[in-house]
Parts: structure tokens; C-alpha cells; sequence
């Protein structure tokens, strides 16, 4: 038999959390670095490797003044070779180690597709239970503004489709150095993403180290009416529109989901079973989506507590437009989930 | 000066003991003890056997398909006795036509023949043995390979990382990127490229315009060399000095071992339909264990009664492998889910508990849906 984790040990983790309240206010890039600075402080076997992560500082500025502290031994900088730190990383995986490993964009991650979909999800159950692959994959999903087609990915509806994966993607930095701690210290791969248009939004980050535990919701506000259900930068929308109905009288549960993979059904549940009403928000392509996921547990298990069909606002089914209007038009935002909560309040 | 010239390359062939028996003596030195050889030619003609079963169990329709080493022993012999006697602390990061440098380095011999029967637990290595599960698509392992030995001069071991592949893997980009990677970061490594001629139904020209494969590595800074593949003497020597080397100078070797594959790609191919047999003819008279067997003979070490001896020996250990791998118990459905994760989350909990994925489950015959009996 497996080990398992039991639902009762989650809720012990999630009540032992610091305080999201107070002043110690840091940009989110600050949060990722300080919770990966503090494991390797304490972990010799981790190590941050990609494109420009020691040098440089990182292309986002992550990793600054990693190099300074811990050396070009434990930060260090690959060719541009993305298949070839990812292979690297699961051989380093599978000696002991515990690779961080930076894609300076998750749209890079697509020529290391062998790697990290059919080697690093896979090996634990390949090698019948000898080996995981505790790796760290992380750095910038989703459209970060003009960057064109090729560079403004949101990989997560496509690689939450591989069994064997963990996702997370934070919305704030609070969550962003809880979940990081959470990623390191994981016996399974991570891949763990952030969106380039929040990495300098602010907030409260406990000095301490705390880890926020994988598939559990965070409910970052309280309504009657409609349950939002989004992850990583579209919460902000989620709050935007939750504000702006909320002065209509109409008021939204809305979900962080933070993981994805596990995706905390259970919370969604819940909440629906007092809204009766839920509109998913996901900026990656509608077509077997995680909305599209979210939707079908909901199909199945909740369909009882459904007051109107469920609604879900994704990105166009396009290519993700290089024109900034265009670009503008193709993401979701709160005006788009405003006509979706009013939709299904009929 | 206007014009100069800015690099010269050389790729040095190696050949000891040639395919009549015959060693040259000079090159010898220092490489294989007369115990060292007769060790190497029992050992290659256990894994003969085993591949002569194997092959039968296929075509019997007790395995699902398995890939023949037949003709190529000799490098794998020679380079996993080199780590053998480094006390197998080298990672081996293999394909799936090295069965010998396995075995010798400790993977049980039951656990190829699980793998091919279709069974996970045959890539479960056993503790304390530094070797990968089989790769099975071409050229996606050099990486990991590449990956044990940044990990081993990162922890400061004394160990090397090990990739075999074929030729037809020099093809992929994951290859050159691993070949890369170590002569970027000078890593410990050695790339063990069994040149068979053939990548599937797809000859060596087909595959690239080098006039070898060996010279491949030298735009990686590799140390790189070519040798007889069918030859334990040169393929020992030039791999041990590449464990050497990469311990030592932390530079990577890239080996091109010769050799010829003179069996079908797996059992679900029929190389007849794409080759001559006058080639594989040839070949055959280049057979690793013909050539061995002759210098034994020629130095008194080896007879018709020890060769008797030999061959009773490799029946017996296969036919106890073959009844071991076969005797092990079936896996449960159920136990598909345990190695999904270190740790299993609740949905998979649940999904185990209940044995249902989906609204049906795995045994929809002995399910209900919507309280309607279904039917299988």
C-alpha cells in the first residue's frame, strides 16, 4: 500500500499557517527567491539550475543575488538547452538530488516536452516504485504582454492532462513563498508557475518558512450568489469583477485554487452547494482545459446543487495575439466573468 | 595571416584482437588478464543463450516482444567489466542492446525478461545497483546520464556517468544536447555509441553524412575514438580510459564501438526484407564469441570439454531466470495507482479505494450505472 495523507493532516497544515496579515510587504519574485534560498540554506542536495539564473540574476530577476550567496556550484547557468537541463535534472533527481530548474518561460518548456511529460512524470511508476523525481520545474507562464504566440504559453491545460504531476500557480506572494517551500520539500516533480505580470505585485510574506499544502483551496472572499473559480493571475480578475458586482448587490465565493493538480474538488463542492452557481476562470485555451476539468467534476458529482448550467471564461481559442488590443481582447477579465455571473443568475 | 587553419581532427581507430584471434601484443598491455578473458567469453555466451531464450519465448507467445544483443557482446562485456572492477560505482544510463554491462553490475538477469514480459517491476533496480531503467525511446537517456555525473561531481564522488546507445540515437537533438552539456560543464561522463549499421530497417548512411560517429563528440570538446565493438580487448582498453579520463580530467569520451546486429531490430521486425544476407554473413564470421573462443584455444586456455561445461551452465542459469520471471505473481489493478506519487493524494486515495477513475471504473460488467444491471 502507498503512503497517503489524509484529508485531517492537510486541515492540521493549513491551520499551523502564519498569519496572512501584516506589514513585512515584498514583491512576489521576492517571495519565490526568499522560500528558495531558505531550502537550500538548509538542503545541500538543492540546487537552482537554467538560462541565466546565476549571472544575470535571472531574465525576471528571481534568482538575484543567488549567485552572490551560494556560488556557481549550486546556482548555475546552462546553455540555452532547455530538453538538456530538464534531462539533466532527472538524472540529478534519481542520484539524490534536488533540482530547481528555471524556464525562463513555460513556453520554452515545449522543446523539453520529452523530458519533462514522458520521463519526469512517469519514472516512479516506470521503475515500479524505485525512483521519483523530486525536480523543481518553474519560471513564467502565461501571456505576459506582447510577447507574441510563441512566448505566451499557459501550459497548465496541457500539462495537467499527465498523470504523475503536481501544478502549482500562485496568485500572491504569500502563496507564492508557502507553495514554493512546499514544491522543494516534495518527494514528486512540481511544476510550478508564475505569471510575469504579477511577479511585482506586493504583499505580507512571513519571514518564517511555512508550506501551504498541495490541493487546498483558498477562499479569498465570501458571497451567496455565484462561485469563482480561478488560479494565478485570472483571481485578480475574479476579485476585480467580484468587487464591481458586489456593488450591484450581487455577491461571489471566490476560489484560489493554488494547485491544480491536486485539484481541491472538494472545496468547489462545498461552495456550490450554497451558491448553486460557478463560473471557472482559466486563461489557458477552453479545449479540455482545467476549466473544462473543473466543469466535468462538477457534471458528475454536484450536479444536483446546480441552479444553471456551470459557465467558464477561458482565452480565445487562438493563438495568443501580438497586437496589444488583440492580446487584451483574447485574455479573460472581470468584465467578461461579470456577464458570466450575471448569465447565471439568469 | 588572412586565411589559417583554425582545427584539425583526427579519429583513431582501435582494433586488438582481430576477427582470426590473433592480439596484438603491444596494444594488450595493461588491458585483459587470461581470467579477465575467459570470464568475458563465459559471461558472453551465458547472454547468448539468454538471448537465444528469449527470442524462443517471444516467438512462443510467452513475451511481448524483446530486442536481440546477438553480435553485440563484446562491448558491453568489456566496458561493464571495467566497472565492475571499480566495484560497480558507476550509473548506468542504458538503452536496451547492453544486457551484459547490466548484468555484470549487478541487475538481476529475471529483470530484462520481466521488462519485456510487459511487467514495471522489471525496471524496479534493486538497491544500491547505479543503474536507470531501460530506455526504451531512442536517445532520451544521454541527458540522465549526463545528469548522474553533474550530480556526481557535485557531490564529489568518485563515480561516472554511462550512456550505451545506438547509432540511430545520434540522430535525436536530446543526444547532442546531452553531448553538450558534459563537454560544456565537464562532466564525468562517457557516451557508449554502439554502431550496428543498422537503426531499424534504416542503414548508417541514411542516418548522417559523417564519415563516423565517433567525430561527432569533437564539436563537443569529447575526447573521441573508435573501436572494434566486436573486440573485448580494445573496447576494455579505450573504456577504461575514458572512466579514466572523466574521473580524472572530468572530459567526456565519446566511444564508437563497431559492431553489427545480427539479429532482427526486435522480435516484431523481420530485417530479411531490408538487407542482404551476404552482409550479415560477413558479419557473422566477425562474431565477438568465434573470435574470442579462437584466442582461447590458441593459448591452451579453452577446449571442446570446457566449452561442454560452459554451455550446460548457461541452460541451467537461463531456465532458472526464465522460471523466476515467470513465477512472479501478477500484478493487482489496484496497485496501479501506488506508484503514482511518493505520497498519494485524497483523489487518488479515493480512486484506489473505490476502484473507479471514472463514474464506471475498471470493471464497468460488475458496476451499476444510474441502478441499471450492466451487462458485460
Amino acid at each position: 500500500m502507498p503512503t497517503t495523507l489524509e484529508h485531517a493532516d492537510l486541515d492540521a497544515m493549513i491551520a499551523d499557517l502564519p498569519s496572512r496579515e501584516g506589514d513585512r510587504v515584498i514583491q512576489l519574485r521576492e517571495a519565490i527567491r526568499e522560500a528558495m534560498a531558505h531550502e537550500m540554506r538548509q538542503d545541500k542536495r538543492v540546487f537552482l539550475m537554467g538560462e541565466e539564473v546565476a549571472y544575470y540574476n535571472g531574465a525576471y530577476k528571481v534568482s538575484e543575488g543567488m549567485l552572490d550567496e551560494f556560488g556557481p556550484e549550486r546556482i548555475i547557468d546552462t546553455p540555452i538547452s532547455e530538453n538538456g537541463f530538464a534531462g539533466l535534472a532527472v538524472g540529478a533527481a534519481m542520484y539524490g538530488l534536488r533540482p530547481i530548474i528555471e524556464f525562463m518561460s513555460w513556453s520554452f518548456s515545449l522543446v523539453a516536452a520529452d523530458q519533462i511529460l514522458n520521463n519526469v512524470p512517469k519514472m516512479l511508476y516506470m521503475s515500479g516504485g524505485q525512483w521519483g523525481c523530486p525536480v523543481v520545474f518553474r519560471g513564467n507562464d502565461g501571456p505576459g504582454g506582447q510577447l507574441g504566440s510563441t512566448h505566451s504559453w499557459s501550459v497548465e491545460a496541457l500539462y495537467s492532462n499527465v498523470p504523475g504531476l503536481k501544478i502549482a500557480i500562485p496568485s500572491n506572494p504569500y502563496d507564492a513563498k508557502g507553495l514554493m517551500h512546499t514544491a522543494i520539500r516534495d518527494d514528486d516533480p512540481v511544476f510550478y508557475l508564475e505569471s510575469e505580470r504579477i511577479l511585482a505585485d506586493k504583499g505580507h510574506v512571513p519571514e518564517e518558512a511555512y508550506a501551504i499544502p498541495f490541493g487546498r483551496a483558498n477562499r479569498t472572499r465570501e458571497g451567496e450568489d455565484c462561485t469563482l473559480v480561478s488560479f494565478g493571475r485570472p483571481v485578480h480578475f475574479c476579485e476585480q469583477a467580484a468587487d464591481m458586482l458586489a456593488e450591484e448587490g450581487i455577491t461571489c465565493d471566490v476560489l484560489d485554487m493554488r494547485t491544480v493538480r491536486p485539484l481541491d474538488s472538494e472545496a468547489i463542492f462545498d461552495s456550490l452547494k450554497k451558491t448553486n452557481r460557478i463560473v471557472v476562470v482559466d486563461q489557458s485555451w477552453p479545449f479540455g482545459g482545467v476549466a473544462s476539468e473543473v466543469i466535468s467534476q462538477v457534471c458528475e458529482k454536484a450536479f444536483d446543487h446546480l441552479d444553471h448550467q456551470p459557465l467558464r471564461v477561458n482565452s480565445d481559442d487562438v493563438p495568443t495575439p501580438y497586437a496589444k488590443n488583440l492580446e487584451q481582447a483574447f485574455l479573460p477579465n472581470a468584465d467578461k466573468i461579470i456577464a458570466a455571473v450575471k448569465k447565471t443568475l439568469g | 595571416m588572412p586565411k589559417r587553419t583554425a582545427y584539425t581532427a583526427k579519429i583513431e581507430h582501435y582494433q586488438i584482437l582481430d576477427e582470426n584471434g590473433e592480439l596484438d601484443t603491444r596494444l594488450a598491455k595493461n588491458t585483459l588478464t587470461d581470467e579477465d578473458v575467459v570470464f568475458l567469453y563465459e559471461q558472453m555466451s551465458i547472454s547468448r543463450h539468454y538471448d537465444e531464450i528469449a527470442f524462443k519465448l517471444q516467438r512462443s507467445g510467452r513475451m511481448g516482444t524483446y530486442p536481440q544483443n546477438k553480435g553485440q557482446e563484446a562491448g558491453p562485456a568489456a566496458a561493464g567489466l571495467v566497472m565492475k572492477q571499480r566495484g560497480s560505482v558507476d550509473w548506468i544510463a542504458p538503452c536496451y542492446r547492453e544486457n551484459l554491462a547490466l548484468f555484470l553490475n549487478g541487475l538481476p538477469m529475471e529483470s530484462i525478461l520481466l521488462h519485456w514480459m510487459g511487467d514495471e517491476r522489471g525496471n524496479k533496480i534493486p538497491d544500491g545497483v547505479n543503474i536507470l531503467p531501460m530506455a526504451i525511446p531512442i536517445g532520451t537517456h544521454p541527458l540522465h546520464a549526463v545528469g548522474l555525473g553533474w550530480s556526481a561531481k557535485y557531490k564529489e564522488e568518485d563515480r561516472v556517468g554511462v550512456a550505451f546507445f545506438g547509432d540511430g540515437a545520434t540522430s535525436e537533438g536530446d543526444v547532442h544536447e546531452a553531448m553538450n552539456f558534459a563537454g560544456a560543464l565537464k562532466l564525468p561522463c562517457v557516451f557508449f555509441c554502439q554502431n550496428n549499421k543498422w537503426a531499424i530497417s534504416v542503414p548508417s548512411s541514411t542516418q548522417t553524412a559523417s564519415e563516423t560517429f565517433a567525430q561527432k563528440g569533437l564539436a563537443y570538446g569529447h575526447h573521441c575514438v573508435q573501436v572494434d565493438g566486436n573486440d573485448i580487448f580494445a573496447c576494455y582498453k579505450i573504456f577504461k580510459e575514458a572512466i579514466d579520463r572523466a574521473r580524472m580530467e572530468h572530459k567526456p569520451t565519446f566511444i564508437e564501438a563497431l559492431t553489427y546486429r545480427l539479429g532482427d531490430h526486435t522480435t516484431a521486425d523481420d530485417a530479411r526484407r531490408y538487407r542482404d544476407q551476404a552482409e550479415v554473413d560477413e558479419w557473422a564470421k566477425k562474431d565477438p564469441l568465434i573470435r574470442t573462443r579462437k584466442y582461447l584455444e590458441n593459448k591452451g586456455l579453452w577446449d571442446d570439454d570446457r566449452q561442454a561445461q560452459i554451455e550446460a551452465k548457461a541452460k541451467e542459469i537461463v531456465s532458472r531466470v526464465v522460471k523466476n520471471a515467470e513465477g512472479i505473481e501478477k500484478p493487482k489493478t489496484s496497485d496501479f495507482f501506488d506508484d503514482m506519487f511518493a505520497v498519494l493524494p485524497d483523489e487518488l486515495v479515493r480512486q484506489r479505494e473505490t476502484m473507479r477513475t471514472s463514474v464506471l471504473g475498471q470493471r464497468p460488467q460488475t458496476e451499476t450505472l444510474a441502478g441499471q444491471p450492466q451487462h458485460a
